[in-house]
């Protein structure tokens, strides 16, 4: 089974005791089958257990280890080892958030912004269970159905200089949320959702830089939910101007 | 407390490729500008009187103008290709269970570009 050596920097940081992150290096001699996320689990488990990181399902499934690898946001358990042979990789906590300790981020901005999108199915009035199920045809579903397969690892806003200049920005992942929403047939709460995505802060702050649809592990492209959205909220601003908007 | 890194309010676009290429395609939108500005003076000129017209194409005519006009072609070339490239992105058409391909998309717009020019040099009495 062959080998390859990897020097990993990674940026250190304890609040109780830094003032600044600063870069620590270890030697790792990886599996050749591993990924970032093996390496790092190598690192914390045999060389410094006080290293601190979020991982969960090693399958980019959960969207826990996302962080800055050679500059680039990335699952760790995504990002294999072979690609960077015999290389210096630099790893860093997810870029634009906080730094937590180590390798952890704050997250508390973005969980506020999801949650004023209202990622959910909202009913002007719900019909009676005995009515039955709301009905979604293969077409309806085909048309947000890749938006869901977002898994809030936040990769899109590390890769997005908009909210690294603009912090105030809604952001990508929960702006792609709130399409998938509004795109769903079974919804009625585009004018609600309308209220937060039109703000100068929310979809007019991208400038379409695509990079977060390029950074994105799952495939999803938030860039076109964002650019589908402006055009939804323009239509829905000049509804409103003539009092035909949706309630 | 947790530690909030810089960032370069300045520089940032020169950190990743993406950004760079990002950020040349909005400068082309500058020598949109300039030309539209031009095609404003071009009007202004006409609606002033043929001495003010003929002055007009005097100055299209002067060496430093025709090196504008030519970059600005360029560079104005460079913006529909870099914009068209990502319509399908803005604006994805769904027939059925299937998307039209993106091609097809970006391909109306060169389709629309090249019909609209073909007008403007008819009425322009080119052919």
């Amino acid at each position: 089974m062959s080998e390859v050596q990897l020097e990993l920097e990674i940026l250190r940081y304890d609040p109780e005791k830094d003032q600044e992150p600063h870069f620590k290096t270890y030697q790792v001699a990886c599996r050749e089958e591993w990924m970032i996320l093996d390496a790092v689990n190598h690192v914390k488990d045999e060389v410094d257990t006080t290293l601190s990181y979020r991982w969960s399902c090693h399958m980019a499934v959960c969207g826990s280890c996302g962080m800055m690898i050679d500059g680039q946001p990335k699952l760790a358990c995504k990002a294999a080892v072979k690609d960077y042979a015999d290389k210096k990789v630099r790893i860093e906590p997810l870029a634009n958030f906080p730094i937590e300790r180590d390798l952890v981020v704050v997250q508390d901005d973005f969980m506020e912004k999801l949650k004023r999108v209202k990622p959910y199915i909202i009913r002007k009035e719900e019909k009676p269970i005995e009515e039955g199920e709301y009905k979604q045809s293969p077409a309806d579903l085909k048309r947000f159905k890749q938006f869901t397969l977002c898994i809030n690892c936040l990769c899109c806003y590390a890769a997005c200089p908009e909210y690294a200049l603009t912090p105030e920005f809604v952001g990508p992942a929960a702006l792609a949320l709130a399409h998938r929403y509004n795109a769903d047939s079974r919804d009625q709460g585009l004018a609600e959702r309308h209220k937060e995505i039109s703000k100068p802060e929310g979809v007019w702050d991208c400038s379409f830089t695509d990079t977060c649809s390029i950074a994105c592990p799952k495939h999803v492209d938030p860039a076109s939910a964002l650019q589908q959205l402006k055009i939804t909220t323009t239509v829905q601003w000049y509804k409103e101007l003539i009092g035909m908007g949706d309630k | 407390m947790a530690y909030v890194r810089p960032v370069s309010k300045t520089c940032w676009y020169l950190k990743d490729r993406n950004y760079t290429i990002h950020m040349l395609n909005e400068l082309t939108s500058v020598f949109v500008g300039l030309y539209a500005l031009l095609l404003l003076w071009g009007i202004g000129a006409v609606a002033s009187g043929p001495e003010a017209y003929q002055y007009f194409l005097k100055c299209l005519a002067s060496p430093g103008m025709l090196v504008l006009l030519w970059v600005t072609t360029i560079v104005i070339f460079y913006h529909a290709i870099a914009w068209f490239k990502v319509t399908p992105k803005a604006m994805p058409i769904q027939k059925g269970e299937e998307f039209v391909p993106g091609g097809v998309i970006a391909g109306a717009h060169y389709v629309v570009w090249i019909l609209f020019s073909l007008v403007v040099l008819f009425l322009a009495g080119v052919f």
